[in-house]
């Protein structure tokens, strides 16, 4: 069995300021095969973000952050690894899409010369004939149905929704093995948000792109992850598959979220505590949903 | 037939911006009756936020009439209708200016109005935290000490200081989390109870609609596409657009996954 | 307050600009005591001791006409300081209420008034204070005027543009809905967001106004004889460059301690004034 595209084992983090140090990650564990789509779901400071940006490798050049505990991408201990190194992944080998995909593109670049950007990453002498050839058939692999024109536009020009899927169709350019989303669609309306989802479903398959999918909205992860983590105060509550966990939810916080989603079948507001010691009761792990044993 | 608290009709709203004309809102009429919770549900450019800003006096409509008891609510609102439609807004940091306390915005409304004996304000104040779930004491702190559902409760307990009859909640619960807003929907739901509000519910979110409006109205690029009771809306709406937008909600059961796969064919078919 | 403090000491350079300030400050107001000849501050003379380079008891040396310059370097620090408070307690209020008026009630008040201050900001302000004093008599007073003048448009740029910004706030809006008159929203909602730039800008001015009025008074305008002025002193002295050196040189460092030490508190100010929103 080969190595898992992303391998998390313990992970902790803390902050420094002048009055002591400030834990937000107490430990977490995941992974994520080859092809998979895990969702990691959790409120704000649950510590969802800053996981995705210690993976990206960008929070450990902060002198403030102390971090400890294993992250492996496709093998590789990026502890181990320089700066530089690191810096060779984003973009590469692992790439990411943001929550506001008109804010999160250079408003002052044309949409070719970004794309030309992400895949002169991978391959640093490519032709800007050929790269405008390549991003004109990634945009129509997104179903965008003039390439060319956007190719022009400047960000400002293009609806949130074709925003993101530039942002997409740029995010796997280089056929990145893993691809991070953080809470992609937020910003858009619900319809186009549906639609890019949808989206983003097929073109990861097509590509063959693990994706660790971070988000707070629940319905959105149901629809689009294979396997769920939940995390609530920087540490994993309940791990298991989309569908067992969403009919089953057997932690204290996943029951309490789940029952807190508004239902369209219109069963009102229920009473719901938004803290709780139950809350940080230990992890429970659907049965053979547990984390893999190192591979040394 | 009782008269309906606030009244729209043929309100249209154009903006004239870099040389073009935007028509924000096209047409509109409805009611809000008293004591009800009337939801407008639309997607961005739909035109509801502008209907809620012109309700609110923001900015005076292009043609048409907004009525509120029976009389038409003039451009320059006045202290007395002021006083009438308060609002609470989406981002709770931003609504309360950072630089005053808890208290000192809360008492903005009571000495704007003269509500009450000037002495006994600030004790007021204490009493309207106490009411949305906030302990009194808080009156002393500044925004920046309180978490999102905390500030948002601010927020109700500062429209709730002007007694005022109808409110506007432009989209109050979308930026906290899950939890933190089923708490604020549950207040909210008893606060409508306990001082016999009106509410004007503007959002995206059809999930949080089915479960808290009596009636839904529906917009689309500046026009009431459709408007009728919360079951009606639901379970037999009448315009595609509605039905569109309700099968590209994310829903969590089983069941709304049936109920939805139902209006996503149906909006499929449409297409 | 406290904190403010423990940022000020902790980094070295904001304690060196706090120490600098407190000596120039303590010099002004305690002049009375430490200066070892009071007395010269006015019109003195004392040809024994003319021309004397610094020795004990004239730790800076004397002037032609026997004056103690360290003397008059203590009461030069007490006129700056005064002009730096009249200047900016004048021009700040003004220029503040009218950025405010400009920024949030925007249309033609906002219009006419920013065209007025734009038409300040356009002449150097040296050349505005020059033709100021060419038109009235030089004298301390009128030398505040001039400087006065010149100052009150740069905070009401400051406070314009910061005013557009927070006008668009959502606790502006919830005050308008409530009803709050324009006034309050300009001066309780959205003047205290602007507070923490106007001091530092302040801060930082302090050093500049007694530079300009330094420049003014070098040019022979502003402060007479005999009052002691850095600028003055400065000017005077220059002419005896490089021989009498101290009569330049002291009064120079003066200046430029209290130009640098405003400076660097006015950076740490920023930085307490902005973690603290």
């Amino acid at each position: 069995m080969s190595a898992p595209t992303l391998r998390i084992r313990d992970l902790r983090l803390g902050f420094k300021s002048w009055s002591g140090t400030f834990d937000v990650l107490h430990g977490i564990s995941l992974h994520i095969g080859k092809g998979e789509r895990v969702a990691l779901v959790g409120e704000s400071g649950s510590g969802k973000s800053v996981t995705a940006r210690i993976v990206l490798g960008l929070l450990q050049t902060l002198r403030s952050a102390k971090i400890s505990g294993l992250v492996e991408f496709e093998g590789r201990d990026l502890a181990k690894l320089s700066e530089a190194e690191r810096r060779a992944l984003r973009g590469t080998r692992m790439s990411m899409i943001f929550q506001d995909p008109t804010s999160s593109l250079n408003p002052v670049y044309r949409i070719s010369t970004q794309f030309h950007e992400v895949l002169q990453r991978a391959n640093p002498r490519i032709e800007p004939a050929e790269s405008r050839a390549r991003a004109e058939k990634a945009l129509a692999d997104v179903s965008i149905a003039d390439p060319a024109r956007v190719l022009d536009s400047y960000p400002f020009q293009l609806s949130g929704g074709m925003n993101q899927r530039v942002m997409i169709a740029m995010a796997l350019a280089n056929e990145p093995s893993l691809l991070i989303a953080d809470e992609p669609g937020t910003a858009l309306d619900v319809t186009v948000q549906a639609q890019t989802l949808r989206l983003m479903r097929e073109q990861v398959e097509r590509h063959h792109a693990s994706v660790l999918f971070i988000s707070h909205n629940l319905g959105v992860v149901r629809e689009f992850a294979d396997r769920v983590y939940v995390i609530y105060k920087g540490r994993i509550a309940e791990q298991g598959p989309t569908a067992a966990l969403f009919d089953n939810p057997r932690h204290p916080y996943t029951q309490a979220l789940l029952r807190a989603v508004p239902r369209m079948t219109g069963d009102g507001i229920p009473e719901i505590e938004d803290a709780s010691e139950s809350y940080f009761a230990p992890t429970v792990i659907h049965d053979g949903y547990g984390e893999p044993e190192g591979v040394a | 037939m009782t008269q309906p608290l606030l009244s729209l009709r043929s309100v249209s709203k154009t903006f004239h911006t870099g040389g073009r004309e935007v028509k924000a809102v096209d047409n509109v009429s409805f009611d809000v009756a008293e004591g009800e919770c009337l939801a407008v549900v639309g997607e961005s450019g739909s035109g509801k936020s502008t209907i809620a800003n012109m309700i609110l006096g923001i900015y005076p409509q292009t043609i048409g009439e907004i009525s509120y008891k029976g009389s038409a609510l003039p451009a320059r609102r006045d202290l007395v209708h002021r006083r009438s439609i308060q609002l609470v807004q989406q981002n709770p940091l931003s609504s309360l200016n950072p630089r005053r306390t808890i208290g000192a915005s809360l008492r903005l409304a009571l000495d704007v109005h003269g509500i009450g004996e000037r002495a006994g304000r600030n004790d007021r104040t204490g009493q309207l935290l106490e009411e949305v779930g906030l302990p009194a004491s808080f009156r002393t702190r500044s925004p920046a000490a309180l978490s999102g559902g905390q500030r948002q409760r601010v927020a109700i307990a500062r429209a709730l200081a002007c007694q005022s009859e109808l409110v506007v909640l432009d989209e109050p619960t979308s930026a906290l989390d899950v939890l933190v807003q089923a708490r604020v929907l549950r207040l909210l739901a008893d606060l409508r109870k306990s001082r016999g509000l009106t509410y004007l519910f503007i959002t995206h979110d059809l999930s949080v609609v089915r479960n808290i409006a009596d009636r839904v109205a529906v917009f689309e690029r500046g026009k009431l596409v459709e408007i009728g009771t919360t079951a009606t809306i639901f379970e037999a709406p009448n315009h595609p657009y509605t039905r569109k937008l309700i099968a590209a909600v994310p829903v969590v059961t089983a069941d709304e996954v049936a109920l939805r796969k139902r209006f996503m064919e149906e909006a499929n078919a449409n297409v | 307050m406290s904190r403010a403090l423990a940022i000020l000491v902790r980094n070295p350079l904001s304690l060196l600009g706090l120490i600098l300030v407190a000596t120039v400050v303590l010099s002004a107001v305690f002049a009375d005591v430490i200066a070892p000849f009071p007395t010269h501050r006015g019109a003195v003379v004392d040809f024994a001791n003319f021309n004397k380079a610094p020795e004990w008891p004239y730790i800076f040396g004397t002037d032609l006409v026997g004056r103690d310059v360290f003397s008059r370097i203590l009461y030069a620090y007490r006129i700056s300081l005064i002009l730096g408070v009249v200047v900016l307690a004048i021009a700040v209020p003004i220029g503040v209420t009218i950025g405010l008026a400009a920024g949030y009630l925007g249309g033609w008040t906002e219009y006419v008034l920013m065209r007025i201050t734009d038409v300040f900001l356009s002449i150097p302000p040296l050349v505005l204070a020059m033709s100021m004093m060419g038109l009235l008599q030089p004298t301390l007073t009128n030398g505040m005027i001039a400087v006065t003048a010149m100052w009150w448009p740069w905070y009401t740029r400051l406070v314009y543009n910061l005013a557009r910004s927070e006008k668009e706030e959502g606790y502006v809006l919830a005050a308008e809905v409530i009803g709050a008159s324009k006034l309050h929203v300009m001066f309780r909602e959205i003047l205290p967001n602007c507070v923490p730039s106007i001091l530092t800008k302040m801060t930082l001015d302090f050093g500049f106004v007694i530079l300009i009025a330094s420049s003014l008074s070098f040019l022979g305008l502003g402060v007479q004889p005999p009052t002691p002025d850095l600028g003055s002193m400065v000017a005077e002295g220059a002419k005896y460059l490089p021989d009498s050196w101290w009569l330049t040189i002291f009064p120079g460092l003066a200046i430029l301690v209290a130009v640098f030490g405003f400076n660097l508190i006015g950076d740490a100010l920023r930085e307490i004034l902005g973690t603290e929103q």
